[in-house]
């Protein structure tokens, strides 16, 4: 495995000597994400394999080229899993895939993002020097963390060669509700239960129909039951559901309109755009099935105090990401430089100017 | 870096007084010995340097304009908290100005049903919880300095405490940070949604220790107060059952809402001063915590005495009341101030290391008590691993604290060895500046530098801690030198 390292050192190098850039690709399955895909492929599937799993300590780390599915089932036969429950968008996703994207599923709004449990991430920068960052433990503030930013830096920083990642238990058991209920009123049940020590660890909503999982101890799931009400959802539907949203199978995601990913606080009004809407995070995340142009969906966005990404699409003319106030801009510019001197990994994935 | 100000002119002072009182009430900057004397030093008493000037300012503007300033006169500055810190991440900066941030303490906004709270960064950790309680919510981490220590000081350290095992650190809690760069720009990381655009620059700005921006504003979530909370003191004869029984809860599938354990000494020192009844006796005591509804509890709390007694305890005592529950945490939340009575100073250190080596680790550590001659008491956050060996010895004794930072040296690096980190939560500072040189590869260190470089070019905010120049590593390096040989050529990489 050490060869195979070599072998991308050496191709980063000459891609750098060369300043001719590089995309870093695992299953291709998150190709559809972001903007442009430019340079010459470099295959993170042949640094492959677990390097460690130690259950006591909650810790797994694995290699770029991992698939995905793997990792999750290794976990899943010791009782234990990705939190943040991160979707595949396809069979080939790699570990490295998952968090260069930074993408979570449903689970985020109770167990946090793919970015709160990086633990480590070891990666080669723009000049083929291969860095450890992180600590294999619970906690660690030695130097600056430079692991968690590279959940989501979707290879504009450098090659995630490996990552170790915090495995927490899988919950006790689990069970899903259906609501009717309208979007307003939604949403105001939402917060309200965010604000009481419920189980509640996803939730869907969209056309009149709210669906709530609740993942604990069986009396916690009891006595929220009670609290919340609502009509039960067999477990094996339930899990075939959640699925669904997760890997955006579910019909709601089969529109040939341009899905936008509206990231608000959960407090935000329904936001008023004609097309559908599906709402999760208990009001935070918001996709919006929608054909409204891109400045209008980008000002209602910041005006809730969030942004809108334009997730996917078949013209992304109008930039996927919201662009940076100048200040964090120039940061950007400047971190960039500095992992990624010749400006060669992912080069306009993200923003033009990375 | 450190060099150039060394030889700054002594006249600085009145340019850099000047400058600032364009800016602040004359009140509002100090610059006289008996005003900047009580700003000397953080928690880490052993390090002291007077600041050349203090600045107070009372609001983001004054901040901003401020920072401008120490630009323009290339002045360091750093910025200061309540100064409870443990790494002296606070200590003042000899040629430079100390800027602290004591005065913006206000909460601004807080939103019960979007459970968040808009602070300053002056505001102390409590507070925010204490702003909170009528609503049913609380901000969840706890550091045990918390009635004291600020929020911009806990997102500078990225701060824990005994809850964070479930709860998690200052990084899984605040959501946006505003801050003002060296350039006197006011940038925001993160934003009041669950994510923002662009690379996650708030998870690289919690824990940077003052060195990238200053925190001007903070949003901290909220969360709901469990219904109720209770906690199994169980005792052991020996400490390296009492580690294995925390690692036997971990692998139990359990996450405690607190997992914190006392060896003999420690909880000689707290009984003392505390009086919570704890069993003398015992090798050490294992503070496990369940919290939700009193169902759940129930449950939990039957499935933790399990694991508890197959792990070798031989008593249990679970908290009946709510008194009771505080009264056995009375004692391990004031360790710190407790061997401050039976000793002149102590000496706290903050290695975390996998669970599974604590037994190691601990008999290492009493190994290093007899070599140096210096009693240690430990307490630590079990349940991940973070280790708080307290050394006792008596600062005004110049060979007790060579001593004293040699054990502690030792330990760093014993924590390295084992696979773990130099600093779980009080951060590098000036103090475990050397450990980091083996923690970290020349090139790592560089690529710290270089993010340093990209917030601050001319890397004036609190220069020459947390990250060390290699010159420094290259010096420390010869100190460690035995026989020609690499210190610790064995120490694994991560
Ligand atoms: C008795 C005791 C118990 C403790 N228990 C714990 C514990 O359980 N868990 C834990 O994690 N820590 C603990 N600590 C350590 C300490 O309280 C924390 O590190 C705390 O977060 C420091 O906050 P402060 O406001 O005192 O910061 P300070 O000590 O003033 O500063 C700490 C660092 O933050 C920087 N800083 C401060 N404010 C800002 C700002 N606004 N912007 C940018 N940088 C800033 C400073 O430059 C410095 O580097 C304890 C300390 C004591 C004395």
């Amino acid at each position: 495995m050490e060869q195979v390292i070599a072998r991308y050192a050496g191709q980063i190098r000459s891609a750098a000597a060369d300043k001719k850039p590089l995309r870093l690709r695992g299953g291709g399955t998150k190709d559809f994400y972001g903007q442009g895909l430019e340079g010459e492929l470099l295959d993170t599937r042949a640094y492959t394999g677990i390097v460690a799993y130690e259950p006591t300590e909650l810790v797994i780390t694995a290699r770029c080229g991992t698939p995905l599915a793997e990792l999750e089932a290794v976990l899943r036969a010791e009782g234990q899993q990705l939190a943040f429950e991160p979707p595949h968008f396809g069979a080939g996703a790699t570990v490295g895939g998952m968090v260069a994207a930074g993408l979570s599923g449903p689970r985020r709004q109770a167990a946090g993002a793919v970015r709160d449990f990086v633990l480590v991430v070891r990666m080669l920068d723009g000049r083929g020097d291969d860095l450890s960052f992180g600590g294999q433990v619970m906690k660690n503030v030695a130097g600056y963390d430079v692991s968690r930013p590279m959940a989501g830096s979707l290879g504009t920083l450098g090659l995630i060669l490996e990552v170790s990642l915090k495995v927490p238990p899988l919950p006790f058991a689990e069970a899903t509700l259906k609501l009717e209920l309208p979007q307003d009123k939604a949403l105001a049940m939402l917060n309200h239960w965010g604000g009481k020590p419920l189980p509640i660890s996803a939730c869907a909503w969209t056309g009149g129909e709210l669906v709530l999982r609740l993942s604990g101890a069986p009396s916690a799931i009891e006595a929220a039951r009670a609290a919340i009400g609502g009509e039960p959802i067999a477990a094996e539907q339930a899990t075939a559901y959640w699925r669904g949203i997760r890997e955006h199978t579910d019909p709601f995601f089969s529109t040939d309109k341009p899905l936008w990913r509206m990231s608000v606080p959960s407090v935000a009004p329904p936001l008023e755009f004609p097309g559908e809407q599906l709402i999760e995070w208990g009001g935070s995340l918001r996709w919006l099935a929608c054909k409204a142009d891109a400045r209008s969906i980008r000002e209602a966005a910041a005006q809730a105090g969030g942004h809108g990404t334009l997730f996917r699409a078949a013209d992304k003319s109008a930039g996927v990401f919201t662009p940076l106030q100048p200040a964090l801009a120039k940061i950007h510019r400047n971190l960039k430089q500095a992992f990624d001197p010749a400006g060669i990994f992912n080069p306009g994935r993200m923003y033009s100017d990375l | 870096m450190n060099e150039s100000f060394r030889l700054l002119d002594p006249l600085r002072q009145t340019a850099a007084v000047k400058a600032l009182r364009a800016i602040l009430p004359s009140d509002a900057v100090l610059y006289q010995r008996e005003d900047t004397k009580p700003y000397e030093c953080d928690g880490l008493s052993a390090y002291r340097e007077l600041p050349m000037v203090v600045a107070l300012p009372q609001n983001e503007d004054e901040v901003s304009r401020v920072l401008r300033a120490c630009r323009q006169l290339k002045l360091p500055v750093v910025a200061r908290g309540a100064g409870t810190g443990l790494s002296g991440g606070a200590l003042p900066h000899a040629k430079g100005v100390l800027l602290s941030l004591a005065k913006m303490n206000r909460i601004l906004a807080l939103d019960p049903v979007a459970r968040i709270a808009r602070v300053q960064p002056g505001v102390r950790n409590l507070a925010i919880s204490d702003a909170a309680a009528p609503y049913g919510l609380y901000y969840a981490p706890d550091p045990s300095s918390q009635i004291a220590c600020s929020i911009g000081g806990n997102v500078a350290e990225n701060s824990g405490g005994v809850h964070c095992l479930k709860y998690g650190l200052t990084v899984h809690n605040v959501l946006r940070v505003r801050a003002c760069t060296i350039e006197g720009e006011l940038v925001e990381f993160g934003n009041e949604a669950l994510d923002a655009p662009g690379l996650d620059l708030l998870a690289l700005v919690m824990g940077s220790e003052g060195m990238l921006a200053v925190a001007t504003e903070i949003t901290v979530k909220l969360v709901p107060k469990p219904q109720t909370a209770r906690v199994i003191l169980a005792a052991f004869d020996d400490v390296e059952k009492a580690g294995n029984a925390a690692a036997a809860v971990i692998a139990a599938g359990i996450i405690p809402a607190g997992l914190e354990m006392m060896d003999q000494p420690a909880t000689r020192a707290v009984e003392e001063y505390v009086h919570a009844g704890y069993d003398l006796d015992a090798a050490a005591l294992l503070l496990c915590e369940s919290d939700g509804t009193a169902e759940e509890v129930e449950d939990e709390i039957a499935r933790m005495t399990a694991v508890l007694k197959d792990s070798g305890a031989y008593d249990f005592r679970i908290s009946q009341n709510e008194a009771e529950r505080l009264k056995f945490w009375s004692g391990r939340k004031a360790a710190f101030p407790a061997m401050g009575r039976i000793s002149p100073d102590y000496y706290c250190m903050d290695g975390t290391i996998p669970r599974k080596r604590l037994g190691e680790v601990l008999r290492f550590i009493a190994a290093m008590e007899k070599k140096y001659g210096l009693r240690c008491p430990n307490v630590f956050h079990a349940g991940d691993g973070n280790l708080h060996p307290l050394i006792l010895f008596d600062a005004n004794d110049p060979e007790q604290l060579r001593r004293t930072e040699a054990f502690a040296g030792e330990v760093l690096e014993k924590s390295i060895a084992v696979g773990g980190t130099v600093t779980g939560e009080h951060g590098v500072g000036i103090e475990k500046i050397n450990q980091m040189c083996l923690q970290f590869t020349p090139d790592e260190l560089e690529m710290f530098r270089a993010v340093k470089r990209a917030f601050d070019t001319d890397e004036l905010l609190n220069p020459d801690k947390n990250i060390p120049t290699l010159h420094r590593c290259a010096e420390f390096g010869r100190m460690h030198v035995e026989g020609g040989q690499l210190p610790h050529p064995e120490l694994p990489r991560f």
